[in-house]
């Protein structure tokens, strides 16, 4: 049973005497079939998505508000503080990982046909999978411990929370995060597939 | 071929086991007060929710190498045990990750967020946070030089054999 070929068997005309039961189990079959065929597209490009939007929200996330700094005599001194998310290297490390990582997905799907009909383009693939799966991973870790220092800083080194102030750009930064947590378990799913397909099948041609 | 390749295996297992224990340890035992100016300053690693994790993380890498030394090549388990290689890197990379983020902004501040750097008040701690990163980073390179001997070594015999 091959993933390319398995969606194209037709389903042969039935006998008349062919039992309502066997109908189905060929149909369910068909079906099943159709659908382990579509699985990796389906999940790639789920993939794909996630990561481009969790790049693009992280990259416009900026906030920034105007408050009286001081009076001099009876004008009030104002000034602005802004966010962004290119003042946190781990915030810029975040969307360069994603932006690469949704790049990588969308080009595989695009030239998928070109690749996987040899077995090293299969494994090729299957190994930037793992290593971009991990980067992201890394993206995601070091996004996720400069939020939690966001919001409840540290006492002991005298860091104080920015959540209280720039909470528009706390809770994007929080999508973009969840964005890419979404994006790192939908290629551990891939990675795991590819793996019981290349182990199962050491002959096989296409994917 | 075999026995040699269990034993080149079970070399590079340990090799990460016991570089997860030295960042774990090293982690663990890094604590250093002082005084600025006037202000009691104490640094610990329990302080920071990422760095507690860094020694979790690593704790579990070491525990979990160790383990796999035991898994016979060639049965099932030994495919069970690719996977969740892969998984136990990516904790291991993730934990890297968080501290480093948090070394960073440690050690040059971050003037936006007015945050100032703590590196030069409590210097001694700065460097055993960063020997502890580097024996972390050791242990995730030999880690990942472990998963791509397993795929190349112990993958052909598996997937041949059928």
């Amino acid at each position: 049973m091959d993933l390319e070929h398995g969606s194209k068997t037709k389903l042969p005309a039935a006998p008349a005497a062919a039992t309502p039961a066997c109908q189905c189990n060929n149909k369910l079959l068909q079906l099943g079939d159709r659908l382990v065929a579509v699985q990796p597209v389906v999940l790639r490009a789920a993939a794909a998505l996630a990561t481009a939007v969790a790049a693009a929200v992280m990259a416009l996330n900026t906030q920034s508000y105007t408050a009286v700094v001081a009076i001099i005599g009876t004008k009030p001194l104002m000034q602005t503080f802004t966010a962004k998310f290119r003042y946190t290297p781990a915030f810029v490390y975040f969307v360069i990982v994603n932006a690469i990582a949704g790049t990588y997905n969308l080009l595989v799907l695009i030239i998928r046909r070109l690749i996987l009909q040899r077995r090293t383009g299969g494994l090729v693939v299957h190994m930037l999978d793992m290593v971009i799966m991990a980067l992201l991973a890394t993206g995601a870790a070091t996004a996720a411990s400069m939020a939690e220092l966001g919001k409840k800083g540290n006492l002991h080194a005298r860091w104080n929370p920015i959540c209280d102030k720039f909470g528009s750009f706390c809770s994007r930064g929080g999508i973009a995060i969840v964005s890419s947590l979404i994006g790192v378990a939908l290629m551990l799913a891939l990675n795991l597939l590819s793996a019981a397909a290349n182990a199962h099948r050491p002959n096989v041609v296409g994917q | 071929m075999a026995k040699l390749s269990r034993l080149i295996t079970a070399v590079l297992r340990l090799a990460v086991a016991g570089a997860a224990a030295a960042a774990a340890i090293i982690m663990v035992t890094s604590h250093e007060t002082t005084s600025f100016f006037g202000i009691e300053m104490e640094a610990k690693y329990s302080y920071t929710p990422s760095f507690i994790f860094f020694v979790v993380a690593f704790a579990v890498g070491f525990a979990y190498s160790l383990l796999v030394i035991l898994v016979r090549p060639g049965s099932t388990a030994s495919r069970l045990v690719l996977l969740s290689d892969v998984v136990v890197g990516m904790l291991l990379a993730g934990a890297v990750a968080a501290t480093g983020a948090i070394a960073d902004v440690g050690k040059n501040g971050n003037e936006h967020a007015g945050w100032l750097p703590i590196c030069p008040q409590v210097r001694a701690y700065c460097v055993h946070v960063e020997g502890a990163l580097i024996a972390g980073f050791v242990s995730l390179l030999i880690h990942f030089l472990s998963i791509m001997y397993s795929l190349h070594a112990v993958a052909e015999p598996l997937c041949c054999s059928h």
